[in-house]
C-alpha cells in the first residue's frame, strides 16, 4: 500500500474512531470521513456519491449485483463470459442450481468478447448482462461502451466487475452508461477489504443480507471508515498518475516482451498487445508447466503469477486460457508478470536473467517439449 | 556463488519431518520444505474437523510455521493427479482381485521416490529428504543400500525396499541415527511448533481407518468395478448375497449381513466366481 494512503487512514482507526451512524459528534467526524470518501470515489468515476455502494471488496460488490438482480425478479437469464474471475462465475453457478439461466459467451484468442454475441444472446427473459472491464489474468480489455449500448437499447441491466481496470484506465460510468460497476482497493495500492458497488439512480437491486438501515438498507453493518477513507484516497491518486503510469508502464511492457522474446525461444504472448491494461504481462513458456517457474522464480526473490491468486495451487491451466482456446502446451506454462509504479528496468534485467537458466533446465527435464 | 547444496525436504506436518528439516539447515545446507498434497477430502471422504493428519489445512499450516521458524521458503505442490493414478486407483483395484493392497509402498516408489524427485530436479535441488527412521549409505561396490535406523521400535526401512538405485543416491534422512524420543528433545529445545505433535498410522488416505467406507465413497464418485454374487459356506450352503467382493477380508466376522446361530468368519474370497466363502474357523 502506498505509505500516503496508511496516513490517511491511520487517524480513523484510533482518534476519530466513531460510528458514523451514531448522533454525537464523535460520531458525525466518521460520517463526515464517509461521506467525503463517497463523494471522491464518486467524482473519480464521473457518478453522483448516492451512488456509491461501499463494500468489503470486489467479490462482495460482485455478489452483491449478481444476486440484487437476479432477486429482484426481471427475469430469469443471466449473460456473461467465460473469462470472469470466480467472484463472478461462482455465483452464477450457484443460480443456475437454482433454476436461472446462465449464458458464458466465448472469447476469441485475445481474450475479447463480441458485442454482436451480446446482442444475439439477449432474449426476453434477460435481466443482466455482466462482462469484466480488464481480465485478471491477461489484462485485455473489453468493448465495454459497444456491449453497454446495445444493454442499455435493449433495455437490460449492465454490469462490469471493473476490479483489476479501475484507476489504470478511464472510466467514466456515464459516458459508458454502466448501470453497476464493481471496484475495490487492494489492486491500486489502497486497504484489502474494501470495495465499491457503483449502482446507477433508478436501479434497484435487493440487498445481500440484512440488518441495520446502512447505505439506505441496500448493506447493512458498521462502515468501514478507515478503509472508505483508504480506498478513495488510492483511487483518487491512482486517477492523478493514470496518464504518467499508463505511459511509463507500456513502455517497460514493452521492453520487457521484448527483451524475453530476444532470450528466450518458444514463448507466447497472452491477451491483445493493444486492447490491454499495460502492466499486465502474461506470457507462456511453451512445454513446461507454470508451477516450477513460480516456485523457482520464487527461489530468485521474484514473485509471479500463473493463472490468478485464487486459483493457484491447481495444476490445470485456468478457465481463461482454455476459453481463448489456447492447447494445453502453451496454456501450462503461462506466466502473469504484474508491472507496477515501483518497477524498474533495472528490475526487468533481473528478471530476464534469472528466467534464461529455469527456463532451460526445465525444457531439459520436460517429457513434451521438443526444440524448434 | 553459492556453493550450498539444495535439499527439498519432503514435510508431512509432523514433529519428524519437522526436525529433519531443521537439522539439515544446521548442517548447511539449503533447506526448501514441500508439503505434497496428495489428496482431497472432497474425494477421500471423513470428517475434516476431526482429523488432522497429512493434506488438511492445519497440516500445511503446520510446515509452513516450522519454515519460517527455520527461516526456509515453503511450497505446497500438488501431487493429486499422480497420486489417484498410482497409488489410490491401485489400491481399489486390488481389493477388487481379492487382495489386500500396500498402497504405502507404491506411493513411497511412484510418488514420492519418483514425482517428487522430478519437482525437486525441476527446483535445480541436488538432493531430497525425508523423516524417515533409516539409514542409506554406499557400500564398496558403489551400491547403495537402506539400513534400519537405530530406533527399533520406528524403524520404516521395510516400506522402502522399492526405490530404486538412482533416487537412493539422491536421497538424505537426517534421522536414522536418532531415536524417536531425542528427535522429541530436539524439537522441543528448538521450540518446534510440532514438537508434541502425536504420530500418524494407517493409510493416509483413509483417514477414519475404514477402508470399507472409503471404497463405497470412491465408487459413488468414480464408478463402481463391482460385481455382485453369493456368500457360500463353506458346506456348499448358499447364505446370501454381497455386493462385490471388496468389500470383504479374510477372518471378517462382522458386516456379513448373515443371521446364523453361531459366528460365521470369512474363509477366502473367490475372484473367477465372486463368491465370498465363510466358516466357522476363526483362527485365519
Amino acid at each position: 500500500m502506498h505509505e500516503e494512503i496508511v496516513k490517511e487512514m491511520l487517524p480513523y482507526f484510533c482518534e476519530h474512531y466513531g460510528n458514523p451512524s451514531s448522533i454525537h459528534k464523535i460520531g458525525r467526524v466518521a460520517h463526515n470521513a464517509i461521506h467525503n470518501a463517497r463523494k471522491k470515489i464518486a467524482s473519480l468515476i464521473n457518478a453522483e456519491p448516492e451512488e456509491i455502494l461501499l463494500t468489503s471488496g470486489g467479490t462482495e460488490s460482485n455478489n452483491a449485483a449478481l444476486y440484487g438482480i437476479a432477486y429482484s425478479k426481471k427475469g430469469n437469464h443471466i449473460i456473461t463470459s467465460s473469462i470472469e474471475h470466480e467472484a463472478i462465475l461462482e455465483p452464477c453457478k450457484q443460480l443456475e442450481k437454482e433454476g436461472f439461466k446462465i449464458t458464458y459467451l466465448s472469447v476469441d484468442n485475445q481474450g475479447l468478447v463480441n458485442p454482436d454475441d451480446v446482442k444475439k444472446n439477449i432474449s426476453y427473459d434477460t435481466c443482466l448482462v455482466s462482462i469484466m472491464f480488464a481480465n485478471n489474468e491477461v489484462g485485455t480489455i473489453q468493448p465495454i461502451e459497444k456491449i453497454s449500448k446495445i444493454c442499455r437499447q435493449k433495455q437490460v441491466a449492465f454490469h462490469s466487475d471493473a476490479v483489476q481496470a479501475i484507476g489504470k484506465t478511464l472510466i467514466d460510468v456515464k459516458k459508458l452508461n454502466t448501470d453497476l460497476l464493481s471496484i475495490s482497493g487492494h489492486k491500486i495500492y489502497g486497504p484489502k477489504g474494501i470495495g465499491a458497488l457503483f449502482i446507477r439512480q433508478g436501479v434497484k437491486i435487493a440487498p445481500l443480507f440484512y440488518g441495520g438501515s446502512h447505505e439506505k438498507k441496500r448493506r447493512p453493518g458498521t462502515e468501514n471508515v478507515a478503509g472508505a477513507v483508504g480506498l478513495a484516497q488510492a483511487l483518487e491518486i491512482a486517477s492523478q498518475r493514470m496518464e504518467q503510469d499508463h505511459k511509463k508502464l507500456s513502455e517497460l511492457a514493452d521492453y520487457f516482451i521484448d527483451k524475453v522474446d530476444s532470450a528466450i525461444t518458444d514463448v507466447a504472448f497472452n491477451g491483445s498487445r493493444e486492447k490491454r491494461i499495460p502492466q499486465t504481462v502474461n506470457l507462456s513458456f511453451i512445454g513446461i508447466e507454470g508451477e516450477s517457474i513460480l516456485l523457482s522464480l520464487d527461489l530468485e526473490g521474484i514473485a509471479c503469477s500463473s493463472g490468478s491468486a485464487c486459483t493457484s495451487g491447481s495444476t490445470e491451466p485456468s478457465h481463461v486460457m482454455t476459453a481463448m482456446g489456447k492447447p494445453k502446451i502453451e496454456a501450462q506454462g503461462a506466466i502473469r508478470f504484474s508491472l507496477g509504479r515501483s518497477t524498474t528496468l533495472e528490475q526487468l534485467d533481473y528478471v530476464v536473467e534469472k528466467l534464461i537458466p529455469i527456463i532451460e533446465r526445465l525444457r531439459s527435464l520436460s517429457p513434451v517439449y521438443e526444440k524448434g | 556463488m553459492n556453493a550450498k547444496q539444495k535439499v527439498l525436504v519432503a514435510m508431512s506436518g509432523g514433529v519428524d519431518s519437522s526436525v529433519a528439516a531443521l537439522l539439515l539447515k544446521e548442517q548447511g545446507y539449503d533447506v526448501i520444505g514441500a508439503h505434497m498434497k496428495l489428496w482431497d477430502y472432497v474425494d477421500v471422504g471423513a470428517d475434516i474437523y476431526k482429523d488432522g493428519r497429512c493434506c488438511t489445512i492445519d497440516s500445511i499450516t503446520d510446515c509452513r510455521i516450522v519454515c519460517d521458524s527455520i527461516d526456509a521458503p515453503f511450497y505446497v505442490l500438488n501431487m493429486s493427479k499422480e497420486f489417484k493414478a498410482t497409488v489410490i486407483d491401485d489400491f481399489v483395484s486390488e481389493y477388487h482381485k481379492g487382495r489386500t493392497p500396500n498402497p504405502c509402498v507404491r506411493c513411497n516408489s511412484d510418488v514420492k521416490w519418483n514425482e517428487f524427485l522430478h519437482k525437486a530436479e525441476k527446483l535445480g535441488c541436488d538432493y531430497i529428504a525425508t523423516g524417515h527412521y533409516a539409514i542409506i549409505e554406499q557400500s564398496s561396490s558403489g551400491r547403495w543400500h537402506i539400513r534400519k535406523g537405530i530406533d527399533d521400535t520406528r524403524d520404516q526401512s521395510y516400506v522402502l525396499w522399492g526405490v530404486t538405485q538412482q533416487a537412493l543416491s539422491k536421497t538424505l534422512m537426517p534421522l536414522g541415527n536418532l531415536l524417536k524420543s531425542e528427535v522429541r528433545e530436539i524439537a522441543h529445545k528448538h521450540k518446534l511448533r510440532t514438537a508434541d505433535k502425536p504420530e500418524s498410522r494407517e493409510i493416509c488416505f483413509v483417514a477414519d481407518n475404514n477402508y470399507r467406507r472409503f471404497l463405497r465413497d470412491w465408487e459413488e464418485k468414480h464408478g463402481s468395478e463391482s460385481v455382485p454374487g453369493q456368500i457360500v459356506h463353506e458346506n456348499g450352503e448358499v447364505m446370501g448375497e454381497h455386493n462385490g467382493i471388496a468389500h470383504f477380508t479374510v477372518g471378517q466376522r462382522k458386516g456379513l449381513g448373515i443371521t446364523h446361530p453361531t459366528p460365521l468368519y470369512v474363509q477366502r474370497v473367490e475372484v473367477d466366481t465372486h463368491r465370498v466363502i465363510v466358516g466357522d474357523n476363526d483362527s485365519l
